[in-house]
């Protein structure tokens, strides 16, 4: 998550105090992310130094963040602001999933049942879902940005106990067609690995 | 008292060589004002769970209990009056009829169970104003959109303060606006007091519930921990 580019976004409204910064940041991502007021005047510093906002008052620019400066974006961080809305984030290289690993693991461990293993995974999310919905029952609607955040945390989670349910059935599926883990390992690392397509290319 | 009570039901479909064990020994109890969920992938028993649990079916073996009464030692009309008043049933594509209006098709079933048709057009317009449905009740299904339509069905399905709601992937075919409204609806008249199952293989639907039961291969394989809250607190046998 850029606090960088929520501040700038914030300033973009007009000229604005680091403490403001704060409260907006926080009611705007429907205060899932606290930030500490620390990080507002580090990361208005960095985009003083960098051209992309001016401080108002309080002692003129360059002198140390603090209660009675204002920030104001200039053109160059407008720029920079619209550009950074519309590049895409690089989602192309698979991250190193703690849960796909633990998976891939359970094949490989003997006496695992692994669909016990996917089940324990699959009840802790759906309780996470129930957290998570019962907040966005309790709040209504009301909060916008909340219900986006939430929104956005149910489907993460939800894509994930979808691969789990895929996961489980395609284990299923070879384990019953007689897929052995080791060995195929085994048969895959003696005739080298296989190359795979570089990913992201086209970004 | 708990609303559904089912006892160790099996239930086999077939013999001999095409037999299918729908489901193994499942036993669930949903007491009044809880919403549970039941999820578990194609062919693991959740739609013959909620039939047997509607009365529709009956297990191999077992005990279904509904509101204290053993719904297999019933007569036939006693069972089919337990249905028409204790039980609401949402299905995934409605079931509406299409001949009758919104308010036609909610007050269908109560003037089935001898309520006047005066009485029961009533708590129709009743039903339907409290889930936003006035302005539709004298539209055909056909003039609905499809959360409208679902809505429809549920305001059927808890007409006459039914205590028992049985839904079957009851946003399976909504968008997923619509779909959370329908769980919140569903989720509103638990509160209320009403006990409802729903059947779903969707995890965002099934978080709404406030337990959700995990059915494999015809078994309950796992179940959500509940929530402590006040209403769970007052249920707890003491």
């Amino acid at each position: 998550m850029s606090v960088r580019h929520a501040l700038l976004a914030l300033l973009s409204e007009g000229p604005k105090y680091g403490l403001q910064l704060r409260e907006e940041f926080e009611a705007n991502t429907g205060q899932v992310w606290p930030l500490n007021v620390g990080q507002v005047y580090t990361t208005l510093q960095r985009l003083e130094r960098d051209g992309l906002v001016t401080a108002i008052g309080g002692g003129g620019p360059g002198g140390e963040p603090g209660p009675q400066k204002a920030y104001r974006i200039t053109e160059a961080g407008a720029g920079e602001l619209a550009k950074w809305l519309r590049v895409p984030p690089d989602l192309s290289v698979p991250p190193r999933d703690e849960l796909v690993m633990k998976v891939l693991i359970a094949v490989r461990v003997p006496g695992t049942d692994v669909s016990e293993v996917i089940q324990a995974h699959r009840r802790y999310l759906v309780e996470l879902m129930q957290e998570w919905t019962r907040l966005k029952e309790d709040d209504n609607g009301r909060d916008v940005a909340f219900s986006l955040v939430v929104d956005s945390e149910l489907f993460r989670v939800d894509s994930v106990i979808r691969w789990l349910d895929a996961a489980e059935g395609r284990l299923r599926r070879a384990l019953a067609d007689g897929w052995n883990p080791a060995r195929a390992a085994a048969a895959t690392a003696s005739a080298g690995l296989p190359t795979r397509p570089t990913m992201g290319v086209r970004r | 008292m708990s609303v559904l009570e089912l006892r160790s039901i099996s239930k086999v479909y077939g013999r001999g060589a095409a037999e299918v064990q729908a489901l193994r020994d499942v036993s669930l109890t949903v007491a009044a004002g809880e919403m549970v969920a039941v999820m578990g992938p194609s062919g693991s028993g959740k739609s013959s769970l909620l039939t047997i649990a509607g009365t529709l079916e009956e297990p191999t073996a077992g005990a279904v209990l509904v509101n204290g009464k053993d719904t297999l030692r019933l007569s036939g009309g006693a069972k089919s009056q337990l249905r028409r008043r204790a039980i609401g049933y949402v299905f995934q594509d409605f079931n509406l009829l299409p001949g009758l209006t919104a308010a036609e098709n909610v007050s269908l079933p109560l003037e089935l169970d001898g309520t006047s048709m005066r009485k029961a057009h009533l708590a129709a317009l009743k039903a339907l104003e409290e889930l936003g449905l006035s302005d539709q009740a004298r539209r055909f299904p056909d003039q609905l959109s499809g959360g409208e339509r679902q809505r429809v069905a549920i305001a059927r399905a808890v007409v006459g303060e039914r205590s028992l709601l049985l839904a079957d992937e009851p946003s399976g075919a909504l968008d997923s606006a619509n779909g959370e409204a329908v769980m919140r609806l569903i989720h509103r008249y638990c509160k209320r007091g009403t006990a409802a199952v729903v059947v779903t293989h969707d995890a965002q639907l099934a978080s709404w519930a406030d337990r959700v039961v995990f059915l494999r291969d015809g078994r309950v394989v796992d179940q959500t921990a509940t929530p402590a809250g006040p209403e769970t607190l007052l249920e707890q046998p003491s």
